[in-house]
């Protein structure tokens, strides 16, 4: 076994790998960019390493920065994490010249899956299912358009060195293959230096359904079941389950057996991902497709970790070292159900625009997780369990992927493993950035999303107009009114206890006018009671002022809500949703009648800039008649082109910005007649 | 019940009708609460105790002899907020327009002089439509009874303005010499001249919203200090504010219980600096987690935010702060920020409140706007109020801290009782490139570069004023709320006092 290796990735996934090589006896070292120099990876790790400033490109990625610490620290092996360099060959095959292990598949094997042309050939000589679609060089947009034809429209147009869901682009008809096809390419060679793109039939109700893979260099090869990952917004995966509740045993053998095959046609080893494409339009199970091999591990493991209680990340290196996998595919069962939530800096009340910063609040609902070596201690705590690389007071870059953590809950069974990833969610608290709790909160809420009744396009589907924060029950905002109307009470009390005070203390007032969500609810506080409207509200909750998260219990049910103060009544986040709640006492809210309601100014005439980032390009000038839905401007920021579209038709009337230009969130791009 | 005393109740309820029921539904109608309503909301219940309701006009011109209304257009008294005293008046838009008579005018004076009196702080909701004309010369003298008071009692009782209806002519110099003023958007304005003698004058065409609207004094102008959405906001933040404020300049500042440790650490502080000079942060954010819960109570937010401004609390006492907001113009000091921060740090020095500073600031801003606006008498304000303040003052320098803006704020030699820094300060005379090309004028680019290097070695950090003992200790910054409240723990008893003197001559 080795006796140090050296990961060369950052974030959570290098935390991820430290802790099971800290369990296994290994000593790590992190190697780190002037962005990442304080770290918890590097706090973690037994040694760490600065290889270079802070773009990617200039650290990360040079394989020659990660061998040199390799030299300097006596590291005998790397493991890649995922992205970087976790599939590129020359990376491992310079980690060969030098000698130091991989802690990842054979170079052959990643050459063979590396490129999607290649592996789809692959593929289907090793007998698994494929898409429809051309295998081959496309010459032109014209070449493009007339192979879309042929296969039959809608088509998926895909960076053949793609990845992560980018440079991939979906073409209904032939006007969309003329618009995108360039961009494809460009986005092909601008990401990965490799403008090659394929096209392929688009599969209606796809569901996005993955197998693990984990074999040794003795020739055993296995699957550890599957991973359904089919919502995914712009094909990034945001929640990922383990088993699928579309997957049949037979299904799921079918499926495991032809991956298998393939990973044995191209002498696999170490841990590797089949995706497939599944059609949940047939219920029989058949139809699914092969998409791609990731010939390392994912972001999304760990629930195939808690159902399996494999540590996967541990096999790997096992492997790397050489040994044999102590387990034979009959070993490999499932128990219990696991989702994973990928918490993202983005906002998804802002469209989802990338949403980078400090952290200026970060409290995970626990600290981390520890891997005690057993197999339930790859569920976290109590079936929680935290895999994230940031800290109170770090950085969200703009260099790096926007995922801040991984929330893992298991279950026995999936709608356990659904609540408590509510129950985590509502106390998970970020501040400084817009970030994805609330979204992913109303996914785990949402009744398709229970029914299993899954496909690729559930977030479009289910918020087509965006996202405004999960619908919240009758019950949930009279609990909200009671638990508004305590916090109330308790800060009225407080204010109470000044010095100075001409008589005696006053007590606070007791009845309240709470409103919430545009509904009023008229609540009582005496003694330990709660009434709101008159009816009783089996409440049972502490706070002392200044508390951010509160645990309320309402009905014999745990409601974890963030409170934020704010004029006139509090800020309550909880299930998946922020309410403004105003908190009146009732002498004063009788009053309330009178306000006038002040609708604010109509801001669609502007183009608002929805984030930081550079201008790239304004496609309009003063004067110009737009249509709904026109491209106006492209904004970029994180790496990601961002298309401005116009609201509704008209006349640009002034142009405040210009191509070039940094913008400040809510800069005003251009304003319409 | 006895006849006598049922004429009182009947003189009671005619004295709360104000100017009827058709007047209430018309100030109703414009989304503003009645003078007793906004007493109702802004006092804890049961607590006003009205006096002078049955006070009259004395006037018998223009017919108005016929035409007297009980309470004369002002509700006067005094209850509590929170338990504690205050002596309020509310102008009554439905009697007269609330327009000020002598006998109006005499009411206020009266509470004033109560709390001048027994010390308690005066606030006062303004709805009024100017002096009462009819009246004429009565009037205006009636005002000047109320303005001589408001300058007596600056600095003796907290007054606070609302603004929730007109205000404007000469009625504007009342408020204006209070301690803070807030007003209620779309309802409330403040002007010397209106919209329709601006037009006849200058010829300019204006609306009352932009000549004088809350959001005109909330931001361009400084007047107002806070704009709020309607009545009821305003008042329920006027009662959260009052929580801050002192009873008086002698009583000391209020106190209550708190749960927030005064030793909390607050590890994301030691890296909110970030590692480039030029990149800004939120300097609230250090605020937040140095006062108690959080919770900071911020003047002028849209005016002059290259500054901030406000009350907070540690260990449950108020305190004022003042900080450089980096990410407003680099926290640059000019003619605005520095008058809004002069003004607030004379508040603080005037009640006894502590003052805690944060800095991180690059200079005065330069250019001729700033010059030809009189930065110099301006920021002389500033260095001024922060050089006779006695109360409490502790400095916490971030980052820069270059040439004379590093003096004026509240610096060791401006008796600053604990200066520290954070290890990321720099305290210098101006920034190192600056400095370079004055010091080695004429030197090539690279030779520039590399003595520019050499300036910030020597000097981009905090020891060298710390060996002068400029700084009193270069501290965690994780561990500032720690030292923040032992070192006012430690102030409680500081006694200093300027020389007698009339008064001083602050360049206004």
């Amino acid at each position: 076994m080795f006796k140090k290796i050296l990961i060369a990735n950052r974030g959570e996934i290098a935390c991820r790998v430290i802790k099971t090589a800290r369990r296994m006896g290994i000593a790590t070292v992190a190697v780190y960019s002037d962005a990442d120099a304080l770290a918890p990876f590097v706090q973690m790790a037994d040694e760490a390493v600065h290889i270079g400033p802070a773009p990617a490109a200039q650290s990360y990625l040079i394989p020659e920065k990660i061998i040199a610490a390799c030299k300097a620290t006596g590291a005998q092996a790397v493991h890649p994490g995922y992205g970087f360099l976790s599939e590129r060959t020359s990376f491992a095959e310079a980690l060969a010249a030098e000698n130091i292990a991989f802690i990842g598949p054979p170079v052959g094997a990643i050459a063979a899956m590396g490129d999607k042309i290649e592996s789809k050939k692959l593929a289907k000589a090793a007998g698994v299912n494929v898409v429809p679609g051309y295998v081959g060089e496309i010459d032109d947009t014209d070449h493009a358009v007339r192979i879309a034809g042929e296969i039959g429209y809608p088509v998926m147009m895909k960076a053949s060195a793609g990845g992560g869901g980018k440079g991939m682009r979906l073409a209904f008809s032939e006007k969309d293959v003329r618009e995108g096809f360039e961009s494809v390419k460009r986005e092909g060679l601008n990401s990965f230096g490799d403008d090659r793109v394929f096209i392929e039939k688009f599969i209606e109700n796809p569901r996005h359904i993955e197998i693990q893979i984990l074999g040794d260099q003795h020739g055993t090869i296995l699957y550890l079941n599957e991973r359904e990952c089919s919502i995914q917004r712009r094909h990034q995966k945001v929640v990922e389950e383990a088993p699928s509740p579309f997957v049949s045993p037979e299904m799921r053998k079918a499926m495991g057996e032809q991956c298998v095959a393939l990973a044995r046609a191209v002498g696999y080893y170490s841990a590797g991902t089949v995706e497939l494409i599944v059609s949940g339009a047939d219920k029989t199970g058949q139809s699914f497709y092969f998409l791609e091999m990731n010939t390392r591990l994912q972001v999304e493991h760990p629930v195939t970790e808690a159902i399996t209680g494999i540590d996967l990340v541990e096999q790997m290196i096992r492997v790397a070292a050489g040994e044999k996998l102590a387990m034979t595919q009959d070993d490999i069962g499932i128990d219990g159900w696991a989702i994973e939530n990928r918490v993202y800096a983005e906002d998804p009340y802002r469209g989802f625009l990338p949403s980078t910063g400090r952290l200026v609040r970060y409290r995970p609902p626990l600290a981390g997780w520890t891997d005690d070596g057993q197999a339930n201690g790859r569920r976290g705590v109590d079936g929680v369990r935290v895999d994230d690389g940031v800290y109170e007071g770090g950085e969200v870059s703009m260099f790096y992927d926007p995922m801040i953590a991984k929330l893992v809950t298991w279950g026995q069974t999936r709608d356990e493993a659904a609540d408590r990833q509510i129950a985590a969610l509502d106390a998970f608290e970020i501040e400084g950035l817009g970030h994805n709790i609330d979204f992913v909160s109303a996914i785990m809420q949402h009744p398709r999303f229970r029914s299993g009744e899954l496909t690729t396009g559930f977030i479009a589907e289910e918020y087509p107009e965006g996202f405004h924060g999960a619908p919240a029950s009758a019950e949930l905002q009279r609990a909200l009114a009671g638990i508004a109307a305590f916090l109330a009470t308790a800060r009225a009390d407080r204010a109470r206890r000044v010095d100075g005070q001409l008589g005696k203390r006053l007590r606070p007032p007791s009845q309240w006018s709470v409103l919430v969500g545009g509904q009023t609810f008229a609540v009582e506080l005496a003694g330990d009671e709660v009434t709101v409207d008159g009816a009783l509200l089996d409440l049972a909750m502490e706070y002392t002022p200044g508390d951010s998260l509160v645990e309320a219990e309402v009905d014999g049910d745990v409601l974890g809500v963030k409170v934020k103060p704010t004029r006139g009544g509090f800020q309550l986040t909880t299930r998946g949703a922020i309410h403004q709640v105003q908190v009146l006492p009732a002498r004063v809210a009788a009053y309330r009648a009178h306000m006038i309601e002040k609708i604010p100014p109509d801001l669609s005439r502007f183009l608002i800039c929805p984030m930081p980032g550079l201008l790239v390009s304004l496609n309009v000038a003063e004067g110009d008649s737009v249509e709904a839905g026109q491209p106006l401007a492209v904004v970029e920021a994180m790496k990601m082109e961002n298309i401005l579209r116009a609201e509704k038709s008209g006349t640009v009337k002034t142009v405040h910005a210009k191509a070039g230009e940094s913008l400040a969130v809510d800069a005003i791009i251009l304003e319409m007649e | 019940m006895s006849a006598n005393i049922a004429e009182m109740e009947r003189r009671r309820a005619a004295a709360r009708l104000g100017g009827g029921q058709r007047r209430i539904d018309a100030q109703h109608a414009k989304g503003k609460l009645t003078a007793r309503e906004r007493l109702d909301v802004l006092l804890d219940e049961d607590s006003f105790e009205e006096i002078d309701a049955y006070v009259e006009h004395n006037c018998v011109d223009f017919g108005m002899a016929e035409n007297r209304i009980p309470g004369d257009g002002v509700v006067t008294g005094s209850g509590t907020i929170n338990g504690r005293l205050v002596f309020v008046f509310s102008q009554d838009f439905t009697v007269f327009g609330g327009a000020v008579s002598e006998r109006h005018a005499m009411k206020i004076c009266k509470i004033m002089d109560m709390a001048m009196k027994v010390g308690a702080p005066v606030i006062g909701l303004n709805d009024s439509g100017g002096a009462r004309i009819q009246e004429g010369v009565a009037s205006l003298g009636g005002y000047a009874e109320i303005f001589q008071r408001n300058v007596l009692a600056s600095g003796v009782v907290p007054q606070l303005s609302l603004i929730m209806g007109p205000c404007a002519g000469g009625a504007v110099y009342s408020p204006a010499m209070t301690d803070f003023i807030f007003m209620v958007k779309d309802s409330s304005y403040m002007f010397v001249t209106g919209p329709d003698v601006v037009k006849t004058v200058t010829n300019e065409i204006v609306t009352q919203e932009e000549l004088g609207g809350a959001v005109t004094h909330s931001t361009k102008t400084s007047v107002a200090d806070l704009a709020l959405e309607n009545d009821i906001e305003a008042l329920l933040t006027a009662r959260e504010f009052f929580d801050y404020l002192p009873l008086t300049n002698r009583s000391g500042v209020p106190e209550r219980p708190t749960s927030d440790p005064w030793d909390r650490l607050e590890e994301s502080l030691d890296t909110l600096v970030p590692a480039s000079p030029t990149q800004p942060y939120d300097m609230h954010e250090v605020i937040a987690k140095v006062v108690d819960e959080g919770e900071f109570f911020e003047i002028q937010p849209g005016h002059a935010a290259n500054i901030i401004c406000g009350f907070g609390r540690v260990e449950g006492r108020t305190v004022g702060v003042v900080a450089n907001q980096p990410l407003v113009l680099a926290g640059v000091l000019d003619i605005n920020s520095s008058k809004k921060a002069a003004r607030f740090v004379r508040f603080c020095d005037a009640f006894d409140i502590p003052i805690i500073t944060f800095v991180d600031v690059p200079g005065f801003l330069p250019g001729t706007a700033q010059e030809l606006g009189g930065i110099i008498k301006h920021g002389a304000k500033l260095l001024f109020a922060y050089g006779e303040a006695t109360v409490p003052k502790i400095t916490v320098i971030t980052r820069k801290a270059y040439g004379g803006a590093y003096d004026v704020m509240a610096s060791k030699h401006l008796r600053g009782d604990l200066n520290y820094a954070w290890p990321t300060a720099e305290i210098a005379v101006m920034g190192a490139k600056g400095a370079v090309e004055i010091i080695f004028r004429g030197l090539g680019t690279e030779e520039i570069a590399n003595r520019t290097k050499e300036y910030e070695d020597r000097f981009a950090n905090p020891f060298v004023a710390a060996a002068k003992g400029f700084v009193d200790e270069v501290i965690h910054p994780h561990s500032t709320r720690r030292r923040i409240a032992l070192g006012l723990r430690k102030l409680r008893g500081k006694a200093l006092e300027n020389p007698w003197k009339k008064h001083d001559n602050i360049p206004l």
